[in-house]
């Protein structure tokens, strides 16, 4: 099709996208006839659950099952962690129980007796001085930028720490402070899961996945099949936000008592099985100076920090700060803490809000000290940032935001607000990157003769509303509604497409179906070019005919153009790969966050009044499901801000409150007036689509945390911002 | 899960027939909203489940005319507690069930399976007991959530009831019946309660084939109550810390009074100290604020805990100042 020109109509013509649109599977997941995985129930299925480990550090010594095989109902035991490995983690899953009922199967995981050798147990990831102390800590990576570079014979360690002390000691203003974010689990609604059952030497999984197209590989590999004998299938995910990539280690084991008994298997992970082992967000703490001129703009960082991600590894806390703002000097070290606890995995916005809620906070703190609005600070650092956004969208977002928010009718310096009785009320602010690429996506478009439109792609929907997102496209490129376009994800069987993680996913369906869409038209217009007496390029497609441009009554119904294509149908394959550039998709986005709270000083509770977010995200597909996917991420901001932390025993590294009775989420009560503002000035619209999902998690944390602070006057250094937290610091200040 | 027998008696005698005297053997079950939890990590792993939703002599809200007082069964869902004419008066109790804030929750649960929830301390339900290595694994590790009064014995989780201290201090009694229809008695609310100092004892005074079957609630009209949880969010989590206060005022002056805290304590904790800080004297913030300091004077905070002196101290001042029909402050004045 190297004649079609991609291209997406101008906001002028477009009659689908950039429309306000319900999602066409809304009904059906509100009703509960969307079947999600943990829905799927097969004939003659056994039901799986495992024993997990109770410890955070020992080694198996033994394992006896023989009370479990003897309990009625129970088919198959499946050891998972053989005696003498060595468990680093509690909750690690060391034996499954396959049975007729779940019942029988709780009843056999409980008879298994397991003898274990204790081994020493550290999970404080907060307190370095201790992690150094007993051997846990990983140097990682840092980074250095300065403006003056050593002399050719000068130590550069010296020079930088030389340089960076002038800087501060030549510095107006100098903020020293310490903050944090603890580790969060992603706390899915649906577990991890899967019902799975083997076709003869073939392998049928329900999987809940953010990753339909490559999971199928993963299993492949480890059950010594090929990909081709492997059909995944997900039609509906109850939530993934990055821990979902992978069938995991119970998928395969699953896979395995199914081949082992020649039975259907259901295995999902019970609640505190998921909040233990199947992922949490790693946890960020840094010590920084920073040091301002007389107008606050930022001149030199230099921090120093730490976090887990677990027992091993260090990358996910190399933190990107100072984040957003760069200054022309700075400094950045990070250790790694090593600690007794599953491995963390990708959360919603990997690194960015941690490294937001550490950097932010410090630059608010400047302009408390300075007894300067936080705005203005904000807006003066803009001159210096690092981002996929530009400053002039940054500061035409702050501006928006402050006039959604009354800014500067609600402003006060820190901690000098009117006061009513105890509650003291603040406004803070933040602003975030991301990129939002889009993915690598295949779709396959079918066109009958009678004018049915069907399309495969296998993406799934992770919140996002993937199916009314492809429908849209689709019906946007061909004329149609989106009612009169069959779209079908959500199995591995059908064209390849990323997995849903980095905010790709609009991106790629939308390049994938668009591209498929105009190809399909291209066609049908060379079709129906000699019918109408014009070349097929002064055709086009609207309303569900195919007409002359500016001559509407010379055309064809869509149904008559697609009868010229004979008796078989119409197949077209387009396929989008990662990285391309396109004028479909792009790149690079950046949104501002202000949150207005209140503090009652007395008690230490903190309660949300209005967050407004404003996002920009190139082309908007849907409107509706862009606020969705806003809201949505704000009330998780909201959430880490204020509610969320895994809380571990510090002498037997136990996850003491992995149940979602001690697991604090935030309720409809506690989320105040969300206002969202998408910003799609036609500057911003002409880049084409950009991913939206993680984007707009970020910037809350930060945000509400700097509201906290302007509201008491005192920094609460951590979060979330537990009542706890915010009296210990009131006491402490 | 364990299996286990499920039985569902009609009346009283079936019921108490149905029950071992062995502890731990059989389990009431009211709405299922705690127990049903308890079963599922094992912490309770009963032979028998005996279900009271049906037992006539549990059921119904009266008002015993001789005596004046309130006959509540304690089958009895919190969704009808909330809407019966006869508990209007009853402000801190109505309180203190709307703040469970979960509707599915209040037409669950009933008043018995309520008053007698297990504490939600996160050790008791990892399954290391309610006393934990003998308060040892709570000390050593993470009590935010524990005791900061009555906690120098081994016991170091706080009462997990919210209703307790609203009826505690509308001056409840509770009537307990078994092991045989006959055997009935009669006590304070606050009796019911204990703090275990061994292995094995539970919270309550509760026999294990003795049932709770109904609360008995003195009427008073010159009594004006309150309840005030401090929430970490809206929803249906437990408080940091509550405290209620029933008060009887005449001619703004503080005549009787009685204080309850909950979730600082094993037990809900009555304050004498904070009572008397206020009983003779008219209403003021000062002494409220006063009676706050008191119920706290004598707390004894874990390594976590320091914080939960400051939240129950208000919460008893804006109890007392609800109470008085006086602007509390906070959020919910």
């Amino acid at each position: 099709m190297a004649n079609v020109v991609y291209s997406w109509p101008t906001a002028e013509e477009a009659k689908v996208i950039g429309k306000r649109r319900d999602r066409l599977d809304g009904l059906v997941k509100a009703t509960g006839d969307a079947k999600y995985t943990y829905d799927i129930n097969l004939k003659k299925q056994l039901v799986v659950k495992a024993l997990d480990c109770p410890h955070a550090h020992c080694r198996i010594q033994s394992i006896d099952t023989n009370a479990t095989e003897k309990v009625a109902g129970v088919v198959h035991v499946h050891i998972l962690r053989k005696p003498s490995t060595e468990i680093q983690f509690q909750g690690d899953l060391i034996a499954a129980v396959a049975a007729e009922t779940e019942g029988a199967a709780n009843e056999g995981v409980e008879k298994i007796k397991v003898q274990y050798e204790m081994l020493d147990v550290f999970v404080s990831d907060e307190d370095l001085k201790e992690a150094i102390n007993v051997g846990r800590t990983e140097k990682a990576a840092g980074k250095t930028e300065l403006e003056r570079e050593p002399a050719d014979d000068e130590d550069e360690d010296e020079f930088e720490e030389k340089e960076i002390n002038r800087l501060l000691e030549e510095s107006t203003y100098v903020v020293e402070g310490y903050y944090g974010i603890d580790v969060i689990t992603h706390c899915c609604l649906e577990p991890h899961g899967a019902t799975l059952e083997w076709k003869g030497d073939k392998l049928d999984v329900h999987l809940s996945t953010q990753n339909v197209s490559r999971t199928d590989e993963q299993f492949a590999e480890a059950l010594e099949i090929t990909a081709d004998d492997v059909d995944v299938h997900c039609d509906y995910l109850g939530g993934g936000f990055g821990c979902k990539f992978a069938p995991d280690y119970w998928g395969i084991a699953a896979a395995q008592i199914a081949k082992k008994t020649g039975r259907p298997v259901k295995w999902m992970l019970d609640r505190d099985q998921e909040l233990k082992i199947a992922g949490n967000r790693p946890s960020g703490f840094v010590k920084m100076r920073l040091g301002a001129d007389d107008d606050g703009m930022v001149i030199v960082w230099d921090s120093q920090q730490w976090g887990t991600r677990g027992i091993k590894g260090s990358g996910a806390i190399e933190y990107a700060m100072p984040y957003v703002f760069s200054p022309k000097n700075f400094r950045r070290r990070s250790t790694a803490v090593l600690t007794n606890a599953e491995l963390s995995r990708a959360w919603r916005a990997p690194t960015h809000p941690q490294a937001c809620a550490m950097t932010q906070t410090a630059y608010d703190d400047l302009a408390a000290m300075m007894g300067a609005n936080s705005y203005d600070i904000f807006m003066k650092n803009l001159a210096n940032i690092s981002s996929g956004q530009s400053a002039e969208v940054y500061a035409e977002e702050m501006k928006i935001g402050a006039k959604l928010m009354d800014w500067n009718a609600n402003w006060h310096p820190h901690g000098r607000g009117p006061a009513d009785g105890s509650l003291v009320e603040g406004l803070g602010m933040a602003i975030h990157k991301w990129g939002g690429v889009a993915n690598t996506s295949n779709c396959l478009l079918r066109i009958h003769p009678d004018g049915g439109v069907e399309s495969y792609c296998g993406t799934q929907d992770i919140g996002t509303g993937t199916r009314t997102v492809c429908a849209m496209v689709l019906a946007e490129t061909l004329g149609l509604s989106e009612n009169a376009v069959q779209v079908n994800i959500g199995s591995s069987k059908y064209p390849m497409s990323g997995a849903s993680g980095g905010s790709t996913t609009v991106g790629a369906v939308s390049e994938s179906h668009r591209r498929a869409g105009q190809d399909a038209l291209e066609k049908i217009l060379d079709l129906a070019s000699p019918k109408l007496g014009v070349d097929s390029g002064a055709l086009e497609a609207v309303d569900g005919r195919i007409r002359v441009k500016r001559n509407a009554s010379k055309s064809l119904s869509w149904k008559e153009a697609c009868g010229l294509l004979g008796i078989n149908p119409l197949e077209v394959t387009a396929n989008y790969t990662r990285g391309t550039k396109s004028p479909l998709s792009n790149i690079g986005v950046g949104g501002v966050q202000m949150a207005h709270v209140v503090v009652d000083k007395e008690t230490g509770v903190v309660k949300m009044k209005k967050l407004v977010a404003v996002q920009d995200m190139g082309l908007i597909i849907n409107p509706k499901l862009a606020e969705s996917q806003v809201h949505g991420a704000v009330i998780q901001a909201i959430s880490y801000a204020l509610f969320e932390q895994r809380i571990m025993d510090p002498t037997s590294g136990a996850f003491l409150n992995a149940e979602l009775a001690d697991y604090r989420l935030p309720w409809l009560g506690d989320i105040g007036e969300l206002v969202v503002h998408l910003h799609e000035p036609e500057s911003e619209r002409q880049r084409g689509v950009i991913g939206l999902g993680e984007p707009p998690v970020i910037s809350g944390g930060a945000a509400i945390s700097n509201a906290v602070c302007n509201a008491l006057g005192v920094r609460v250094p951590v979060l979330p911002l537990t009542p706890k937290r915010v009296l210990d610091a009131l006491r402490q200040a | 899960m364990n299996n286990f027998e499920y039985a569902q008696p009609r009346n009283l005698v079936e019921l108490l027939d149905l029950l071992s005297s062995e502890s731990g053997k059989t389990e009431l079950l009211g709405g299922g909203t705690d127990l049903v939890g308890l079963m599922k990590k094992m912490i309770v792993t009963p032979e028998r489940v005996v279900n009271v939703c049906d037992v006539a002599e549990m059921q119904g809200i009266y008002r015993d005319e001789e005596s004046d007082e309130l006959l509540i069964g304690a089958a009895v869902h919190l969704d009808k507690l909330l809407e019966h004419p006869h508990l209007e008066p009853f402000d801190a109790l109505r309180q203190a069930i709307r703040g469970t804030a979960s509707m599915q929750f209040q037409a669950q649960s009933t008043i018995g399976g309520e008053l007698l929830r297990r504490p939600r301390c996160w050790y008791f339900r990892n399954g290391h007991g309610l006393l934990a290595g003998d308060g040892k694994m709570v000390v050593d590790g993470d009590s935010r959530g524990h005791a900061i009064l009555k906690n120098s014995g081994p016991a170091k989780f706080v009462n997990a009831s919210r209703l307790a201290p609203a009826l505690i201090a509308l001056g409840a009694q509770a009537q307990l019946v078994g092991p045989t229809r006959e055997e009935q008695r009669e006590l304070s609310l606050e009796d019911l309660y204990r703090t275990p100092v061994r292995v094995g004892q539970r919270e309550n005074v509760l026999q294990p084939n003795e049932v709770l079957a109904r609360i008995i609630l003195p009427t008073r009209p010159d009594v004006t109550s309150a309840i005030y949880e401090v929430r970490h969010g809206e929803g249906p989590d437990d408080p940091l810390a509550a405290a209620a206060a029933a008060i009887q005022l005449e001619d703004n002056i503080i005549r009787d009074a009685k204080i309850v805290l909950g979730h600082v304590a094993p037990t809900p904790w009555v304050s004498h100290d904070a009572a008397h800080e206020i009983i003779g004297k008219p209403v003021t913030e000062y002494s409220a604020q006063a009676a706050g300091r008191a119920a706290v004077a004598s707390a004894t905070p874990l390594k976590d805990n320091q914080y939960k002196i400051q939240i129950a101290k208000v919460a008893v001042t804006r109890a007392i100042l609800q109470a008085a029909r006086l602007s509390a402050g906070g959020f919910y004045a």
